[in-house]
Protein backbone atom coordinates (compact mmCIF):
# COMPACT_ATOMS: atom_id res chain seq x y z
CA UNK A 1 0.00 0.00 0.00
CA UNK A 2 1.42 3.33 -1.10
CA UNK A 3 -0.89 5.70 0.81
CA UNK A 4 -0.78 6.60 4.47
CA UNK A 5 -4.43 7.64 4.72
CA UNK A 6 -7.60 8.00 2.70
CA UNK A 7 -7.21 11.80 2.64
CA UNK A 8 -3.75 11.33 1.20
CA UNK A 9 -5.24 9.17 -1.50
CA UNK A 10 -7.95 11.70 -2.31
CA UNK A 11 -5.51 14.61 -2.49
CA UNK A 12 -3.13 12.83 -4.87
CA UNK A 13 -0.17 14.89 -3.76
CA UNK A 14 -1.87 18.13 -4.84
CA UNK A 15 -2.77 16.78 -8.29
CA UNK A 16 -6.28 15.64 -7.31
CA UNK A 17 -7.95 17.83 -9.95
CA UNK A 18 -5.93 16.31 -12.77
CA UNK A 19 -5.86 12.69 -11.67
CA UNK A 20 -9.52 12.48 -10.70
CA UNK A 21 -10.48 14.70 -13.62
CA UNK A 22 -8.90 12.16 -15.96
CA UNK A 23 -10.52 9.12 -14.34
CA UNK A 24 -13.92 10.80 -13.97
CA UNK A 25 -14.09 11.71 -17.66
CA UNK A 26 -12.97 8.20 -18.60
CA UNK A 27 -15.84 6.63 -16.68
CA UNK A 28 -18.29 9.31 -17.76
CA UNK A 29 -17.44 8.55 -21.38
CA UNK A 30 -17.86 4.80 -20.84
CA UNK A 31 -21.23 5.31 -19.12
CA UNK A 32 -22.36 7.54 -21.96
CA UNK A 33 -21.45 4.92 -24.53
CA UNK A 34 -23.31 2.28 -22.54
CA UNK A 35 -26.46 4.44 -22.59
CA UNK A 36 -26.10 5.01 -26.34
CA UNK A 37 -25.58 1.29 -27.00
CA UNK A 38 -28.67 0.24 -25.04
CA UNK A 39 -30.75 3.00 -26.61
CA UNK A 40 -29.70 1.96 -30.11
CA UNK A 41 -30.53 -1.69 -29.49
CA UNK A 42 -33.94 -0.77 -28.05
CA UNK A 43 -34.72 1.31 -31.13
CA UNK A 44 -33.42 -1.31 -33.57
CA UNK A 45 -35.48 -4.05 -31.92
CA UNK A 46 -38.64 -1.93 -31.90
CA UNK A 47 -38.09 -1.04 -35.55
CA UNK A 48 -37.55 -4.64 -36.58
CA UNK A 49 -40.68 -5.77 -34.69
CA UNK A 50 -42.71 -3.02 -36.32
CA UNK A 51 -41.41 -4.09 -39.71
CA UNK A 52 -42.33 -7.73 -39.04
CA UNK A 53 -45.84 -6.66 -38.01
CA UNK A 54 -46.36 -4.43 -41.05
CA UNK A 55 -44.91 -6.64 -43.75
CA UNK A 56 -46.26 -10.00 -42.78
CA UNK A 57 -45.43 -12.51 -40.13
CA UNK A 58 -42.40 -14.66 -39.85
CA UNK A 59 -42.32 -16.96 -42.91
CA UNK A 60 -42.03 -20.13 -40.83
CA UNK A 61 -45.28 -19.52 -39.00
CA UNK A 62 -47.23 -19.66 -42.30
CA UNK A 63 -46.28 -23.31 -42.62
CA UNK A 64 -47.02 -24.09 -39.02
CA UNK A 65 -50.57 -22.80 -39.08
CA UNK A 66 -52.92 -25.09 -41.07
CA UNK A 67 -55.78 -23.77 -43.29
CA UNK A 68 -54.25 -20.42 -43.79
CA UNK B 1 -25.56 22.25 -41.21
CA UNK B 2 -23.31 19.43 -40.06
CA UNK B 3 -25.28 17.00 -42.18
CA UNK B 4 -24.90 19.25 -45.21
CA UNK B 5 -21.16 19.51 -44.66
CA UNK B 6 -20.98 15.72 -44.56
CA UNK B 7 -22.98 15.41 -47.77
CA UNK B 8 -20.48 17.73 -49.43
CA UNK B 9 -17.64 15.69 -48.04
CA UNK B 10 -19.12 12.46 -49.28
CA UNK B 11 -19.77 14.00 -52.70
CA UNK B 12 -16.16 15.08 -52.83
CA UNK B 13 -15.13 11.50 -52.20
CA UNK B 14 -17.15 10.30 -55.15
CA UNK B 15 -14.56 11.24 -57.70
CA UNK B 16 -15.23 9.32 -60.94
CA UNK B 17 -11.88 7.58 -60.92
CA UNK B 18 -12.20 6.26 -57.38
CA UNK B 19 -15.80 5.26 -57.94
CA UNK B 20 -14.96 3.34 -61.09
CA UNK B 21 -12.15 1.49 -59.31
CA UNK B 22 -14.41 0.60 -56.42
CA UNK B 23 -17.28 -0.38 -58.68
CA UNK B 24 -15.20 -2.75 -60.75
CA UNK B 25 -13.88 -4.26 -57.54
CA UNK B 26 -17.34 -4.85 -56.10
CA UNK B 27 -19.58 -5.55 -59.08
CA UNK B 28 -17.41 -7.10 -61.73
CA UNK B 29 -18.71 -10.63 -61.19
CA UNK B 30 -21.87 -11.84 -62.93
CA UNK B 31 -25.34 -11.60 -61.42
CA UNK B 32 -25.57 -15.23 -60.36
CA UNK B 33 -22.47 -15.21 -58.27
CA UNK B 34 -23.54 -11.90 -56.72
CA UNK B 35 -26.79 -13.44 -55.54
CA UNK B 36 -24.93 -16.42 -54.24
CA UNK B 37 -22.50 -14.15 -52.45
CA UNK B 38 -25.36 -12.23 -50.88
CA UNK B 39 -26.82 -15.48 -49.60
CA UNK B 40 -23.51 -16.55 -48.04
CA UNK B 41 -23.16 -13.04 -46.63
CA UNK B 42 -26.58 -13.25 -45.00
CA UNK B 43 -25.73 -16.61 -43.46
CA UNK B 44 -22.46 -15.31 -42.03
CA UNK B 45 -24.26 -12.24 -40.65
CA UNK B 46 -26.73 -14.50 -38.92
CA UNK B 47 -24.05 -16.69 -37.37
CA UNK B 48 -21.95 -13.75 -36.16
CA UNK B 49 -25.12 -12.16 -34.75
CA UNK B 50 -25.75 -15.28 -32.67
CA UNK B 51 -22.09 -15.73 -31.70
CA UNK B 52 -21.82 -12.08 -30.61
CA UNK B 53 -24.87 -12.45 -28.39
CA UNK B 54 -23.13 -15.30 -26.59
CA UNK B 55 -19.68 -13.77 -26.09
CA UNK B 56 -20.53 -10.14 -25.21
CA UNK B 57 -21.09 -10.84 -21.46
CA UNK B 58 -17.76 -12.66 -21.21
CA UNK B 59 -15.83 -9.81 -22.79
CA UNK B 60 -17.65 -7.30 -20.58
CA UNK B 61 -16.79 -9.22 -17.40
CA UNK B 62 -13.17 -9.64 -18.53
CA UNK B 63 -12.94 -5.90 -19.20
CA UNK B 64 -14.29 -5.05 -15.75
CA UNK B 65 -11.88 -7.45 -14.01
CA UNK B 66 -8.80 -6.29 -15.92
CA UNK B 67 -9.69 -2.63 -15.37
CA UNK B 68 -10.25 -3.19 -11.65
CA UNK B 69 -6.91 -4.98 -11.35
CA UNK B 70 -5.07 -2.30 -13.32
CA UNK B 71 -6.59 0.56 -11.32
CA UNK B 72 -5.84 -1.14 -8.01
CA UNK B 73 -2.20 -1.43 -9.02
CA UNK B 74 -2.01 2.02 -10.63
CA UNK B 75 -3.87 4.06 -8.05
CA UNK B 76 -3.16 2.21 -4.80
CA UNK B 77 0.15 0.36 -5.07
CA UNK B 78 2.31 2.15 -7.66
CA UNK B 79 4.90 4.46 -6.06
CA UNK B 80 5.02 8.21 -6.70
CA UNK B 81 7.11 9.18 -9.69
CA UNK B 82 10.16 11.27 -8.83
CA UNK B 83 9.69 13.75 -11.70
CA UNK B 84 5.96 13.67 -12.35
CA UNK B 85 4.51 13.11 -8.90
CA UNK B 86 1.05 11.60 -8.69
CA UNK B 87 0.17 12.87 -12.18
CA UNK B 88 2.09 9.85 -13.40
CA UNK B 89 -1.00 7.79 -12.57
CA UNK B 90 -2.82 9.45 -15.48
CA UNK B 91 -0.38 7.87 -17.92
CA UNK B 92 -1.72 4.46 -16.88
CA UNK B 93 -5.04 5.23 -18.58
CA UNK B 94 -3.75 7.64 -21.22
CA UNK B 95 -1.43 5.21 -22.97
CA UNK B 96 -3.95 2.33 -23.23
CA UNK B 97 -6.64 4.70 -24.51
CA UNK B 98 -4.33 6.13 -27.17
CA UNK B 99 -3.09 2.71 -28.27
CA UNK B 100 -6.52 1.15 -28.43
CA UNK B 101 -7.85 4.11 -30.39
CA UNK B 102 -5.13 3.59 -33.00
CA UNK B 103 -5.62 -0.18 -32.95
CA UNK B 104 -9.35 0.19 -33.58
CA UNK B 105 -8.64 2.54 -36.46
CA UNK B 106 -6.38 0.01 -38.15
CA UNK B 107 -8.87 -2.77 -37.45
CA UNK B 108 -11.46 -0.59 -39.22
CA UNK B 109 -9.08 -0.14 -42.14
CA UNK B 110 -8.69 -3.91 -42.40
CA UNK B 111 -12.47 -4.36 -42.33
CA UNK B 112 -12.86 -1.61 -44.91
CA UNK B 113 -10.43 -3.29 -47.30
CA UNK B 114 -12.23 -6.61 -46.91
CA UNK B 115 -15.59 -4.89 -47.37
CA UNK B 116 -14.42 -3.12 -50.53
CA UNK B 117 -12.59 -5.99 -52.16
CA UNK B 118 -14.88 -8.87 -51.27
CA UNK B 119 -18.13 -6.92 -51.19
CA UNK B 120 -18.83 -8.40 -47.79
CA UNK B 121 -21.42 -6.43 -45.86
CA UNK B 122 -20.32 -8.01 -42.61
CA UNK B 123 -16.87 -6.40 -42.80
CA UNK B 124 -18.34 -2.96 -43.45
CA UNK B 125 -20.83 -3.36 -40.62
CA UNK B 126 -18.00 -4.30 -38.26
CA UNK B 127 -16.09 -1.18 -39.29
CA UNK B 128 -19.19 0.92 -38.62
CA UNK B 129 -19.68 -0.77 -35.26
CA UNK B 130 -16.07 -0.10 -34.22
CA UNK B 131 -16.00 3.60 -35.10
CA UNK B 132 -17.82 5.18 -32.13
CA UNK B 133 -15.81 3.15 -29.61
CA UNK B 134 -12.59 4.18 -31.34
CA UNK B 135 -13.64 7.81 -31.32
CA UNK B 136 -14.51 7.59 -27.63
CA UNK B 137 -11.08 6.13 -26.84
CA UNK B 138 -9.45 8.86 -28.92
CA UNK B 139 -11.33 11.51 -26.97
CA UNK B 140 -10.37 9.92 -23.63
CA UNK B 141 -6.73 9.80 -24.77
CA UNK B 142 -6.75 13.51 -25.70
CA UNK B 143 -8.43 14.48 -22.45
CA UNK B 144 -6.19 12.42 -20.19
CA UNK B 145 -3.19 13.66 -22.20
CA UNK B 146 -4.16 17.24 -21.38
CA UNK B 147 -4.74 16.34 -17.73
CA UNK B 148 -1.25 14.87 -17.58
CA UNK B 149 0.50 17.61 -19.55
CA UNK B 150 -0.81 20.51 -17.45
CA UNK B 151 0.88 19.62 -14.14
CA UNK B 152 3.92 17.90 -15.69
CA UNK B 153 4.79 20.13 -18.66
CA UNK B 154 2.92 23.28 -17.70
CA UNK B 155 0.59 23.40 -20.69
CA UNK B 156 -2.63 21.60 -21.55
CA UNK B 157 -1.63 20.80 -25.08
CA UNK B 158 1.83 19.42 -24.34
CA UNK B 159 4.70 20.34 -26.62
CA UNK B 160 4.68 17.46 -28.95
CA UNK B 161 3.19 16.29 -32.21
CA UNK B 162 1.57 13.40 -30.38
CA UNK B 163 -1.40 15.55 -29.42
CA UNK B 164 -1.80 16.62 -33.05
CA UNK B 165 -1.73 12.99 -34.10
CA UNK B 166 -4.48 12.12 -31.64
CA UNK B 167 -6.51 15.08 -32.82
CA UNK B 168 -6.11 14.03 -36.44
CA UNK B 169 -7.19 10.51 -35.53
CA UNK B 170 -10.25 11.86 -33.73
CA UNK B 171 -11.17 14.02 -36.74
CA UNK B 172 -10.90 10.98 -39.02
CA UNK B 173 -13.26 9.10 -36.72
CA UNK B 174 -15.69 12.04 -36.80
CA UNK B 175 -15.54 12.19 -40.60
CA UNK B 176 -16.32 8.47 -40.80
CA UNK B 177 -19.20 8.61 -38.32
CA UNK B 178 -20.67 11.80 -39.77
CA UNK B 179 -20.76 10.54 -43.34
CA UNK B 180 -22.40 7.32 -42.16
CA UNK B 181 -25.03 9.39 -40.37
CA UNK B 182 -25.56 11.54 -43.48
CA UNK B 183 -26.09 8.59 -45.85
CA UNK B 184 -28.53 6.43 -43.91
CA UNK B 185 -30.76 5.98 -46.96
CA UNK B 186 -27.99 4.21 -48.84
CA UNK B 187 -25.89 2.06 -46.45
CA UNK B 188 -23.79 0.55 -49.23
CA UNK B 189 -22.66 3.97 -50.39
CA UNK B 190 -21.98 4.95 -46.80
CA UNK B 191 -19.84 1.83 -46.41
CA UNK B 192 -17.88 2.65 -49.53
CA UNK B 193 -17.29 6.29 -48.61
CA UNK B 194 -16.41 5.27 -45.07
CA UNK B 195 -13.91 2.75 -46.36
CA UNK B 196 -12.22 5.46 -48.44
CA UNK B 197 -11.95 7.77 -45.41
CA UNK B 198 -10.45 5.02 -43.24
CA UNK B 199 -8.04 3.95 -45.95
CA UNK B 200 -6.89 7.51 -46.53
CA UNK B 201 -6.35 7.82 -42.80
CA UNK B 202 -4.56 4.51 -42.47
CA UNK B 203 -2.10 5.60 -45.17
CA UNK B 204 -1.66 9.11 -43.82
CA UNK B 205 -1.35 8.51 -40.08
CA UNK B 206 2.00 6.67 -40.27
CA UNK B 207 3.35 9.30 -42.70
CA UNK B 208 2.25 12.07 -40.32
CA UNK B 209 3.78 10.23 -37.38
CA UNK B 210 7.19 9.74 -38.96
CA UNK B 211 7.23 13.20 -40.49
CA UNK B 212 6.74 14.63 -37.01
CA UNK B 213 9.45 12.44 -35.57
CA UNK B 214 12.01 13.34 -38.20
CA UNK B 215 11.36 17.01 -38.75
CA UNK B 216 9.83 18.12 -35.51
CA UNK B 217 11.28 21.18 -33.82
CA UNK B 218 9.40 20.35 -30.62
CA UNK B 219 11.13 18.81 -27.65
CA UNK B 220 9.93 15.43 -28.69
CA UNK B 221 12.72 13.48 -27.05
CA UNK B 222 12.10 14.98 -23.65
CA UNK B 223 8.39 14.23 -23.78
CA UNK B 224 8.87 10.71 -25.05
CA UNK B 225 11.20 10.11 -22.14
CA UNK B 226 8.60 11.29 -19.64
CA UNK B 227 5.84 9.15 -21.11
CA UNK B 228 8.02 6.09 -21.41
CA UNK B 229 7.25 3.14 -19.19
CA UNK B 230 9.85 1.98 -16.74
CA UNK B 231 10.49 -1.62 -17.55
CA UNK B 232 12.50 -3.10 -14.73
CA UNK B 233 12.13 -5.64 -11.97
CA UNK B 234 9.73 -4.36 -9.33
CA UNK B 235 8.32 -1.64 -11.57
CA UNK B 236 4.54 -1.66 -11.64
CA UNK B 237 4.25 0.61 -14.71
CA UNK B 238 4.23 -2.08 -17.30
CA UNK B 239 1.91 -4.47 -15.45
CA UNK B 240 -0.56 -1.66 -14.87
CA UNK B 241 -0.60 -0.49 -18.48
CA UNK B 242 -0.75 -3.99 -19.92
CA UNK B 243 -3.71 -4.88 -17.70
CA UNK B 244 -5.49 -1.72 -18.84
CA UNK B 245 -4.72 -2.51 -22.49
CA UNK B 246 -6.32 -5.94 -22.01
CA UNK B 247 -9.33 -4.28 -20.36
CA UNK B 248 -9.64 -1.78 -23.22
CA UNK B 249 -9.41 -4.55 -25.82
CA UNK B 250 -12.09 -6.63 -24.11
CA UNK B 251 -14.30 -3.59 -23.64
CA UNK B 252 -13.94 -2.54 -27.28
CA UNK B 253 -14.83 -6.02 -28.52
CA UNK B 254 -17.91 -6.13 -26.28
CA UNK B 255 -19.08 -2.63 -27.26
CA UNK B 256 -18.44 -3.12 -30.98
CA UNK B 257 -20.20 -6.48 -31.07
CA UNK B 258 -23.16 -5.02 -29.19
CA UNK B 259 -23.37 -2.20 -31.73
CA UNK B 260 -22.87 -4.69 -34.57
CA UNK B 261 -25.99 -6.56 -33.44
CA UNK B 262 -28.04 -3.35 -33.53
CA UNK B 263 -26.70 -2.51 -36.98
CA UNK B 264 -27.63 -5.97 -38.28
CA UNK B 265 -31.16 -5.54 -36.92
CA UNK B 266 -31.40 -2.10 -38.54
CA UNK B 267 -30.16 -3.15 -41.96
CA UNK B 268 -31.51 -6.69 -42.21
CA UNK B 269 -34.95 -6.20 -40.72
CA UNK B 270 -36.53 -7.29 -44.03
CA UNK B 271 -34.76 -10.66 -44.03
CA UNK B 272 -36.54 -13.84 -43.01
CA UNK B 273 -34.23 -14.72 -40.17
CA UNK B 274 -34.44 -11.30 -38.48
CA UNK B 275 -38.24 -11.42 -38.67
CA UNK B 276 -38.07 -14.87 -37.14
CA UNK B 277 -35.65 -13.64 -34.49
CA UNK B 278 -37.67 -10.62 -33.34
CA UNK B 279 -40.93 -12.52 -33.65
CA UNK B 280 -39.63 -15.26 -31.35
CA UNK B 281 -38.21 -12.81 -28.82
Amino acid sequence: MHWASLTDFAEMGGHALYVWGAYLVLFGALAWELVLLLHRRRRALDDARQHALLFGPDPDSAQNVPNR
Amino acid sequence: MAVRACRLLSQGLQSPLLLRAVNTATTASPQVSRDRRREVDGASLQSLFALAGGVIPWFAVAAALFAAASMTVGLVFAPTDVQQGEARRIVFVHLPAAWISLLIFFAMALCAVLGLLLGRRMASMLATALAPTGALMGFVALWTGAMWARPVLGSWWGQSGLAFELLLLLLLYFAFIAQQAAATEDPRRADRNGALIVLAGAVNLPIFHFALQWWSTFEQGQLDGLMRLTVSAGSLDLACVLLMVLAACAYSVAAALHRFRSIVLEREKASDWVRHQVGAA
